[in-house]
C-alpha cells in the first residue's frame, strides 16, 4: 500500500501497460475473458485518479505527487512525474474515458486481445504525456501514443482506414519533427530536460553570443513556431486539421472516441504547459496569428460539419469548431498573460477541453451505436428514427444539445467563459467566432434533423433491417457522461475551482 | 420559509417534472399529466405566494427579495447567481404562472387524454382518430396522442426556463433559462417530428433566434467585462459604472457603451420576440400544437424578449440612439405585421402575426421610454393572447371532431373559410374568444387590452412621437378589423361546411382555463386605468404604474392625459372591430376576400428572400466552398504533393543515383571487373608447365628490377 501511495503517479501510468503485457499471456480466444479483463484493468487507473483528485490539493502552487525516477542520465532526462491542477483534469479525463471506450469496444469481434491491449497502451501514452514534466518524457510519450493508435485505425478501421491511418501518422509525425529538434536545442543549452528549470531559466534567456551564432531573439521565435506547429496538428488549427475527419472517420468507435476525446487534448495542454510558459513573449507577439488561425477552425470546421453527409465525419468536424474556441482562448490569456480577463479566458479554454472530451466521446459513440446496426453513416439513408429508437434518440438529442453549447450544460460554461475572456482581448476575432457559434446550431440541427425527425424511412422499421433500440451496455458508456456533462453545466464550481486556481498559479 | 428560498424553488418542480417522466413515469400517460400539472400547480401556488408577499411589502423597488451565492470561480472572484423578485419581477411572475398552469391543465383536454388510442396513430404525427363501436354502429373519436407523457415532460422543462429567467438576478442565468425555453420551442414545434414541415419549422425557429443569441452573447460578454459583474441592480445601482457606460461615441457606430450593449442585447430580443426582420420563424412555429402555439409563442416565451429589454432599460435608456433602433424596430413590426395578418386564413397563423405586431407595440413603447406602458401591454397582452390561442385551439379541435365525423380529411380544419356559425356549437370557446379578440382589438374601458394599448399611445403622443404615434394607431386599426374579420369567419353567419356543421364544444380541461384567462383579460386592465383619466380616473388607484415603476430608481412620471390618444384609440377600436364585421359579414370564400393580395399571403416574400439570400449561400460555403474546394481540394490537394514528391525523390534516387550509380556502376561494376580480370586472364591457365615457368621467370625478372631499382637505387 505504501509503495502505491508514494508511487501514485507511477503506478496510475504503468498500470495499463503492466495489464496489457498480461494480457499477452492469457489463453488465446478467450475473448470474452480479454474484455473483461481490459475493462478491469482500465478501471484501477481511474479509481486511483480519483484517489488523485481527492488528495491534491488546488491551494497548492506548483506540481503534486511528483516523483523522479532515474531514465537517462546521460542525457540529464528522468523520469519526472507530477501533477498540477491543469494535467490533474486531463488525467482525470482520460482515465475516465479509457474503460468507458473499453466498455464500447466489447462488440468488437476480431483479435481482441491485440486491439485491448493496443488500448491499453495507448492510455498508457496519453497519461504519460500529462504528467511527464520532463520534456525528453513527455516527447517520448507523445510518440508513443501515436503507434497504438496507428493500428487502431489501421486495423480495426472501416473502408478508407490504410489512408486514414497513413494520413494520421505522418501529418502527426512531421509536426513533431520540430518539436524534436527545439527540444533537443533547450536539453543541450541547459544541460536538462526538466521543464521546471527549462521554464526558469529560458523565458529570461539572453545571450550576447546568441545560439549558435543566431540571435536568441531568432531562435526563440523559430523554437516557438515549432512548438506551436506540432501542437497545432494535434489540436488541431485550421489549415492543419484535414487528417481529422479521415482518421475519425476511419477510426472504429472506441478509437474515435479516445481520438476526439483525449488525444486532441494533448495539443491543446501542449500550449499550456510548453508554449506559454516557456515563450510567453513570443506567444503574445503571435496571439493575433494563433487567434486567426482559431478563429479559421471555429468558422470553417462548423461550415465543413454543416457541408457534410456522413455522420461521423460531421462530427468530426465539430471537433475541429469546439477545439477552436480552446485555442481562441489560450490566444487571447497569449496576449494578456496575468490580467483578469487571461485568467478567464483560459479557465473557460481547459474547462472547454474537459467538456468537449465528454460530449465528443458521447457524440462519436452515439455514431458508432447506430452505425453497428445500420452499417451505413450516410444522412441521407436515415430519417425519421426517433419513433424506433427513442431512448437512443432522447439520448442523442441531449448529447448533441451538449455540443452546441446548450445553456444549462457544460459547453455553455467553457464557451461563455472563453468568449468572455476573449472579447476585451481580442474583438474582433472573438465577434467573427460567433459565426462559427451560429453554425454550430445549424449542423447539430442537421444531424438531429436527418437521423431522428421526419418521414420514417421504412427500410429500417421491419424485418432483418430492423433497427434495435440502444441495449444496457451501451447506455451505461453514456450515463455516466450525461451525468458529468449535466452537473458541470448546473454545477461549474468543482471542476472549475481546481482549474481557476491552477491557472492563477501558473500564469 | 423565507420569501428568498421559496424564490428558489419555485422553477425546481417542473423541472424534476421533467426529469420523473423521461426517467420513470413515461410508460403512464395518466401518471404523466399528474406530475406534471402538480408541478406546474406547486410552482404556480409558490409564485402566488411570492407576489402576495411582495406586493405587501412597502419600498419593494429598493428592498426587493434577493439571494444569491457563489456559482463560477473567475480569478479572484467568484461569479455569483440568484435570485430577484423586485416589482417588475412580482409582475411578470404572476402572469407567468397563472398561463403557464392553465396551459398544463389545458394540453390535458387537447391532447384527448382518456380517448382511445388510435386506429393507425404514429409516434411523431398527430393522432388521426380512432374508431369505436357504441350501440352497434361504428365512429370516429379523437384518439390520444401518442407521445403524450413527452409533451408534458417537454412542457416541464419549458416552465424551468420561464420561471428561471423571471426569477434571475442576473443577465447569465435569465440567458440560462432563455436557450432552455428556446431548445423547448424546438422540440415542441417539432413535436410531431414525423411531419417534414414541422421539422423545418423547428429547424428555423432554432435558427433564427440563435442568430439573436449570438449577438445577445456577445452583448452580455461585453457588459460583464465593462462592468465585472452581471448583476442587474449591481450594474444598475453603480452609478460611476453607468456614468462611465453612458459616454456617448465610445464605440463603434457612435453607440456609447451603454448603447452598443443594450443594442446586442436588443438584437437577442430581436430574434425571441420575432421582431422583424428576425420574425419569420413565428407564423412557422404554428406546426406546433396548440398549447405550444399559446404558452411558448404568445405568452411566456416571446414575451421573454420583451421582458429582456425591460429588465435593461436603464441601460437601454443611456443611449438615444439605442432608443431609436428599439422604437423603429418595434413600430415598423407592429404595422408589418399587422398587414400580413390580414390577408391570413389560417385561424393560428393570424394570432401568429398577430403577436408579432402586439409585441412590435410594446418594443415600441421601450423605444420611447414609455416602461411602464411597456410592461403593462405585455402582461395583459400575455393574457388575453393565451386566451386567444387557447381559444383557436378549441376551435381547431371542435372542427377536427367534424372532420372525423364526416370523414372528410381534405378539410383544413384550421382554414376560416371552412368554419362559420360555430358561435351555437362552441358558445365557450366564442364568448371567451370574443373578449379575448376585444381585448386584442382595444375594445374600450372594459378590456384589458384597451388600457395597455392605449397608455402606449399616450404615452407616443405626450412625449411627441408623431411618427411612432401615427403608425402604431394605424396598425391598432388594422388589429381591430383582422380580429373581428378572424371572429366573424369563426363564428359569426352560417357552417359553410359540413365539418362545421358538426363541430363541437370542448371538455372541460380546455374550456375552465378559457375561462380563468378571461376574467384576467378583462380584469386586469382596471389595476391600471390612469389616475387622471374622465370619469373612471382615481376610482382605483393606478396601482400597476405605482406598483412596476419603482423598478426603476427614477419613478417614470404618468403622462399627462389628453383627449387626443384616447379618441384615436376609440376610433380606431371602434372602427376596425365595425368594419371589420362590415366587410365580412357577407364575404363566405376566400376568393370573395379583397384582402388576399399576393404580395401580403406570401408575407412579402422574406422566406424566399432570406432563402435566397442567406440559407442557399450557407450551404454553398458549407459543401462547396470549404469541404470541396478548401479542404478536399486546397489543403489535402496540398497535402497530397508531398506524396508524389517523396515519391518522385525516391524515384529518382533509385533510378539515377542507386540503379546506375551505386548499382550498376560501383555494385555489378566492381563485379564485372573483377569477372573481367579473371576472364581475361583466363588464357594464361593453359596447364603447360613450361608455359607457367616461364611466366614465373618474367615475373621474377620484373619485379625483382624493380626492387633493385625502387629500393636499393641503382
Amino acid at each position: 500500500m505504501n509503495f502505491i501511495n508514494d508511487n501514485l503517479l507511477l503506478v496510475i501510468l504503468f498500470f495499463p501497460a503492466l495489464a496489457a503485457l498480461v494480457l499477452l499471456f492469457l489463453p488465446a480466444d478467450e475473448n470474452k475473458l480479454f474484455r473483461w479483463f481490459a475493462l478491469g484493468a482500465s478501471l484501477v487507473p481511474f479509481i486511483l485518479s480519483i484517489g488523485l483528485w481527492i488528495g491534491f490539493d488546488p491551494n497548492a502552487a506548483g506540481y503534486q505527487f511528483e516523483a523522479n525516477y532515474p531514465w537517462y542520465e546521460a542525457l540529464h532526462s528522468s523520469l519526472h512525474l507530477g501533477v498540477d491542477g491543469l494535467s490533474l483534469t486531463m488525467v482525470m479525463l482520460t482515465t475516465f474515458l479509457t474503460p468507458l471506450a473499453i466498455l464500447a469496444s466489447f462488440s468488437i469481434k476480431e483479435r481482441v486481445k491485440a486491439y485491448m491491449m493496443l488500448f491499453l497502451f495507448l492510455e498508457m501514452g496519453m497519461l504519460g504525456v500529462f504528467m511527464s514534466i520532463d520534456l525528453l518524457i513527455f516527447f517520448v510519450f507523445w510518440e508513443i501514443g501515436l503507434v497504438p493508435m496507428y493500428f487502431l485505425i489501421n486495423q480495426w478501421g472501416s473502408a478508407n482506414r490504410n489512408y486514414a491511418s497513413l494520413k494520421f501518422m505522418i501529418y502527426t509525425m512531421g509536426g513533431s519533427l520540430g518539436l524534436l529538434l527545439a527540444i533537443q536545442m533547450l536539453g543541450v543549452l541547459f544541460q536538462t530536460y526538466d521543464l521546471q528549470e527549462i521554464t526558469a531559466n529560458w523565458s529570461t534567456y539572453t545571450s550576447a553570443n546568441g545560439i549558435m551564432g543566431i540571435p536568441v531573439g531568432t531562435v526563440k521565435t523559430i523554437a516557438f513556431w515549432a512548438f506551436v506547429i506540432a501542437f497545432a496538428v494535434k489540436v488541431p488549427l485550421w489549415p492543419f486539421h484535414t487528417w481529422l475527419p479521415d482518421a475519425h472517420t476511419e477510426a472504429p468507435t472506441a478509437g474515435s472516441m479516445i481520438l476526439a476525446g483525449v488525444l486532441l487534448k494533448l495539443g491543446a495542454y501542449g500550449f499550456l504547459r510548453l508554449v506559454l510558459p516557456l515563450y510567453p513573449d513570443e506567444a503574445k507577439y503571435f496571439a493575433g496569428a494563433l487567434a486567426f488561425l482559431a478563429t479559421a477552425a471555429i468558422v470553417f470546421g462548423a461550415f465543413g460539419s454543416f457541408g457534410q453527409t456522413d455522420f461521423k465525419r460531421l462530427v468530426a468536424y465539430s471537433s475541429v469548431n469546439h477545439m477552436g474556441f480552446v485555442v481562441l482562448g489560450i490566444a487571447a490569456a497569449a496576449s494578456a498573460i496575468g490580467t483578469p480577463d487571461a485568467t478567464i479566458a483560459l479557465n473557460g479554454a481547459i474547462l472547454q477541453m474537459f467538456n468537449h472530451g465528454l460530449s465528443a466521446a458521447g457524440m462519436f459513440f452515439l455514431v458508432g451505436v447506430i452505425y453497428e446496426r445500420t452499417h451505413t453513416r450516410n444522412l441521407e439513408e436515415f430519417g425519421g428514427l426517433f419513433p424506433l429508437v427513442p431512448v437512443y434518440g432522447g439520448i442523442l438529442i441531449f448529447t448533441s444539445m451538449a455540443s452546441l453549447g446548450l445553456p444549462g450544460l457544460n459547453g455553455f460554461i467553457s464557451e461563455f467563459l472563453v468568449v468572455r475572456g476573449s472579447l476585451p482581448l481580442l474583438p474582433v476575432y472573438t465577434a467573427v467566432s460567433m459565426l462559427g457559434l451560429l453554425m454550430t446550431g445549424a449542423y447539430i440541427l442537421k444531424g438531429i434533423k436527418k437521423v431522428l425527425h421526419g418521414p420514417l424511412n421504412e427500410h429500417w422499421a421491419h424485418g432483418e433491417h430492423k433497427l434495435t433500440e440502444i441495449n444496457t451496455r451501451e447506455i451505461l458508456i453514456m450515463a455516466p457522461l450525461m451525468v458529468l456533462i449535466l452537473v458541470i453545466g448546473i454545477w461549474p464550481a468543482w471542476i472549475l475551482d481546481v482549474i481557476n486556481k491552477a491557472v492563477m498559479m501558473l500564469f | 420559509m423565507t420569501t428568498e428560498t421559496l424564490i428558489w424553488l419555485i422553477p425546481l418542480p417542473p423541472a424534476l417534472a421533467f426529469f420523473l417522466i423521461v426517467l420513470f413515469t413515461n410508460k403512464s400517460k395518466a401518471l404523466s399529466h399528474s406530475v406534471g400539472v402538480g408541478a406546474a400547480i406547486l410552482s404556480f401556488l409558490g409564485s402566488m405566494v411570492v407576489f402576495f408577499r411582495a406586493v405587501s411589502v412597502e419600498h419593494l423597488g429598493e428592498h426587493p427579495f434577493e439571494s444569491s451565492i457563489p456559482w463560477m470561480p473567475t480569478g479572484d472572484t467568484w461569479f455569483n447567481i440568484g435570485v430577484l423578485i423586485d416589482p417588475l419581477g412580482a409582475a411578470v411572475l404572476f402572469f407567468v404562472s397563472i398561463t403557464i398552469f392553465m396551459i398544463f391543465l389545458y394540453s390535458v383536454g387537447y391532447h384527448n387524454f382518456g380517448q382511445p388510442a388510435g386506429d393507425h396513430d404514429r409516434k411523431g404525427l398527430p393522432p388521426h382518430g380512432a374508431t369505436v363501436e357504441e350501440h352497434g354502429h361504428k365512429h370516429v373519436v379523437p384518439s390520444v396522442e401518442p407521445m403524450y407523457s413527452r409533451f408534458f415532460a417537454f412542457l416541464g422543462l419549458f416552465a424551468f426556463g420561464m420561471y428561471t429567467l423571471v426569477v434571475s438576478d442576473n443577465l447569465l442565468t435569465m440567458f440560462v433559462g432563455w436557450e432552455i425555453m428556446g431548445l423547448c420551442s424546438y422540440l415542441l414545434i417539432g413535436f410531431w417530428y414525423g411531419k417534414p414541415s414541422a421539422r423545418a419549422a423547428a429547424i428555423k425557429a432554432f435558427m433564427t433566434t440563435r442568430i439573436g443569441d449570438v449577438f445577445m452573447l456577445l452583448g452580455i460578454g461585453l457588459l460583464y467585462s465593462v462592468a465585472g459583474t452581471l448583476n442587474f441592480r449591481e450594474i444598475f445601482g453603480n452609478e460611476e459604472l453607468m456614468h462611465t457606460l453612458a459616454v456617448p461615441g465610445a464605440t463603434l457606430f457612435g453607440l456609447s457603451l451603454a448603447g452598443l450593449i443594450a443594442l446586442l442585447l436588443f438584437i437577442g430580443t430581436v430574434g425571441k420576440s420575432a421582431q422583424w426582420p428576425l420574425h419569420v420563424w413565428l407564423p412557422d412555429a404554428m406546426e406546433g400544437p396548440t398549447p405550444v402555439s399559446a404558452m411558448i409563442h404568445a405568452a411566456t416565451m416571446v414575451s421573454a424578449g420583451v421582458h429582456a429589454v425591460i429588465r435593461m432599460f436603464p441601460l437601454l435608456s443611456l443611449d438615444h440612439n439605442t432608443m431609436g433602433v428599439v422604437a423603429f424596430i418595434g413600430t415598423f413590426t407592429a404595422i408589418f405585421a399587422a398587414t400580413i395578418a390580414v390577408a391570413q386564413n389560417d385561424i393560428k397563423r393570424v394570432l401568429a402575426y398577430s403577436t408579432i405586431s402586439q409585441l412590435g407595440f410594446m418594443i415600441a413603447a421601450l423605444g420611447i421610454g414609455a416602461y411602464v406602458a411597456a410592461a403593462f401591454h405585455l402582461i395583459t397582452h400575455a393574457f388575453f393572447k393565451a386566451l386567444l390561442f387557447l381559444g383557436s385551439g378549441s376551435v381547431i379541435h371542435g372542427m377536427e371532431h367534424g372532420v372525423l365525423h364526416t370523414g372528410n380529411h381534405s378539410v383544413d380544419p384550421q382554414d376560416m373559410f371552412n368554419m362559420g356559425g360555430l358561435r351555437n356549437k362552441m358558445p365557450i370557446t366564442f364568448w371567451t374568444f370574443v373578449i379575448g379578440g376585444f381585448a386584442l382589438s382595444g375594445f374600450p374601458l372594459i378590456t384589458a387590452g384597451f388600457w395597455s394599448k392605449d397608455e402606449i399611445l399616450a404615452d407616443a403622443w405626450g412625449h411627441g412621437h408623431l411618427v411612432v404615434f401615427l403608425t402604431l394607431a394605424l396598425a391598432a386599426f388594422m388589429t381591430a378589423f383582422y380580429t373581428m374579420r378572424q371572429i366573424t369567419l369563426t363564428f359569426l353567419g352560417e357552417p359553410r361546411t359540413k365539418e362545421a356543421e358538426h363541430a363541437q364544444e370542448t371538455p372541460w380541461t380546455m374550456t375552465v382555463p378559457l375561462m380563468v384567462l378571461s376574467i384576467f383579460a378583462v380584469g386586469y386592465g382596471w389595476v391600471g386605468i390612469p389616475e387622471d383619466f374622465p370619469v373612471l380616473g382615481g376610482l382605483v388607484p393606478n396601482w400597476f404604474h405605482d406598483f412596476v415603476g419603482h423598478t426603476l430608481h427614477e419613478v417614470p412620471e404618468a403622462v399627462e392625459f389628453s383627449w387626443a390618444p384616447l379618441l384615436t384609440s376609440l376610433g380606431v377600436a371602434l372602427g376596425g372591430l365595425f368594419l371589420g364585421w362590415f366587410y365580412y359579414r357577407n364575404v363566405n370564400s376566400a376568393k370573395e376576400d379583397f384582402f388576399q393580395i399576393a404580395l401580403l399571403k406570401n408575407k412579402y416574400y422574406f422566406d424566399e428572400a432570406y432563402d435566397f439570400v442567406f440559407v442557399k449561400p450557407a450551404i454553398w460555403l458549407s459543401e462547396v466552398f470549404t469541404y470541396q474546394w478548401m479542404d478536399k481540394g486546397a489543403i489535402d490537394g496540398f497535402l497530397h504533393i508531398f506524396g508524389p514528391t517523396t515519391g518522385g525523390i525516391g524515384g529518382f534516387i533509385r533510378n539515377y543515383i542507386d540503379l546506375p550509380v551505386i548499382n550498376k556502376f560501383i555494385g555489378d561494376g566492381s563485379a564485372d571487373v573483377v569477372q573481367w580480370v579473371g576472364r581475361s586472364l583466363r588464357p594464361i591457365q593453359s596447364g603447360r608447365i613450361q608455359q607457367y615457368m616461364m611466366l614465373s621467370l618474367v615475373v621474377l625478372v620484373v619485379i625483382g628490377g624493380a626492387l633493385l631499382y625502387f629500393l636499393l637505387g641503382l
